[in-house]
């Protein structure tokens, strides 16, 4: 297996958990930063249409780092996508391969299934839910909890914070109940 | 008046500053990222977080913990990867902030490292499920939105939108939900 080859295989769980736990400290030493995602939807509204609500009326220019943050995760993805980007369908459980196939899902080569997230599917009933729904939930449902997988399961979670503990199991409980409940539900529609 | 005193004021001035500040006061509730730093950088110095994200896109990717695919396999027990990614993770942040609390390490500016402890409230739980609920749904959590836009899933832009769309709705409706 030459390097390039190599290179474009899937990385293990046990190379990149111990890397994205790299980056708490990398944050904190750069510039004493929590390691968190959700915050920078908070900053875009504050930013661009805080419509007076107190809740939207900080300095969010002070937060900017934020924002160079997840721009970094946009370019980060497009390099992998563009020079190491696995050839291969994803590896999946055979079980949940064979009923998403009997649900019409069977191409399993992107990140997403292109079955339901695309420019095609949106304005169906199941594109609305999925790719319009599902993201209000994310967006809501995050700043509710005040914080997401990054900021309370991984930063939260690594500073032993009893709420991040509370918050990650809720997360994963709301996730099982979607998951083995409605969704089979779904991909009916 | 000699350094110690000078010292002394500044730390006092900069309780006040955390105490007053209601605005800290409000995000301390809703973000992790609450931590203040007094000094002031030229914006260009925010290419540091940039390449910390960047590193963490590659990651993303790489591991395929943006995939739709392993967040349903993990919410159905069908894989450990997922468990492997976060547990692993969470493993190695522990141990660092550790380290970093332990030996007082400070920041490449020579200012502490402040961690901020994080207050219980139901909203914890309740946004927590509407979360886990987006979660399964999308497969993505706000980092892999990002991620997934930048690996060619574009129609993700809309679902950004609406996660910036719920964030300011939760905005709008704060007050009047029970935390």
């Amino acid at each position: 297996m030459n390097f390039l080859e190599w290179i474009k295989q899937p990385w293990p769980w046990y190379v990149a958990g111990p890397l994205i736990g790299l980056i708490v400290p990398l944050l904190l030493l750069i510039g004493n930063k929590a390691f968190g995602i959700s915050s920078s939807l908070r900053h875009v509204c504050a930013a661009c249409l805080p419509a007076n609500i107190p809740f939207f009326k900080y300095d969010w220019k002070k937060e900017i780092w934020n924002l160079f943050f997840v721009g970094g995760i946009i370019i980060g993805a497009v390099l992998v996508t563009q020079f190491f980007s696995n050839p291969n369908p994803i590896e999946l459980n055979p079980k949940l391969a064979a009923d998403l196939q009997a649900h019409g899902i069977s191409n399993f080569r992107g990140m997403v299934p292109t079955e339901l997230f695309s420019w095609n599917s949106l304005l169906t009933v199941k594109g609305i839910i999925m790719i319009v729904i599902g993201g209000f939930l994310v967006g809501f449902g995050t700043r509710y909890a005040g914080g997401c997988t990054s900021g309370h399961a991984i930063m939260g979670l690594s500073n032993l914070q009893l709420p991040s503990l509370i918050a990650t199991i809720s997360f994963m409980v709301g996730g099982f109940i979607v998951a083995n409940l409605i969704m089979p539900i779904l991909l009916k529609l | 008046m000699n350094t110690n005193t000078i010292e002394s004021v500044k730390e006092k001035k900069h309780h006040e500053f955390l105490s007053e500040n209601t605005d800290f006061e409000v995000r301390s509730m809703d973000t992790m990222c609450v931590n203040e730093s007094e000094l002031r950088h030229p914006v260009w110095h925010n290419l540091k977080y940039m390449a910390a994200g960047i590193l963490f896109g590659v990651i993303l990717i790489k591991a395929e913990v943006v995939s739709w695919f392993r967040i349903q396999e993990m919410f159905r027990l069908q894989s450990f990867h997922m468990y492997g990614v976060i547990g692993s993770a969470i493993a190695v942040g522990a141990l660092s902030v550790f380290l970093i609390k332990k030996f007082k390490i400070k920041t490449m500016y020579g200012e502490p490292i402040e961690f901020i402890s994080k207050k219980f409230n139901k909203g914890n739980i309740i946004g927590g499920l509407i979360f886990g609920f987006g979660w399964a749904i999308t497969g993505a959590c706000p980092g892999p939105l990002f991620a997934l836009i930048g690996n060619g899933a574009t129609v993700i832009i809309v679902t950004l939108f609406s996660a910036i769309a719920g964030t300011w709705v939760y905005g709008y409706f704060r007050e009047k939900l029970p935390h």
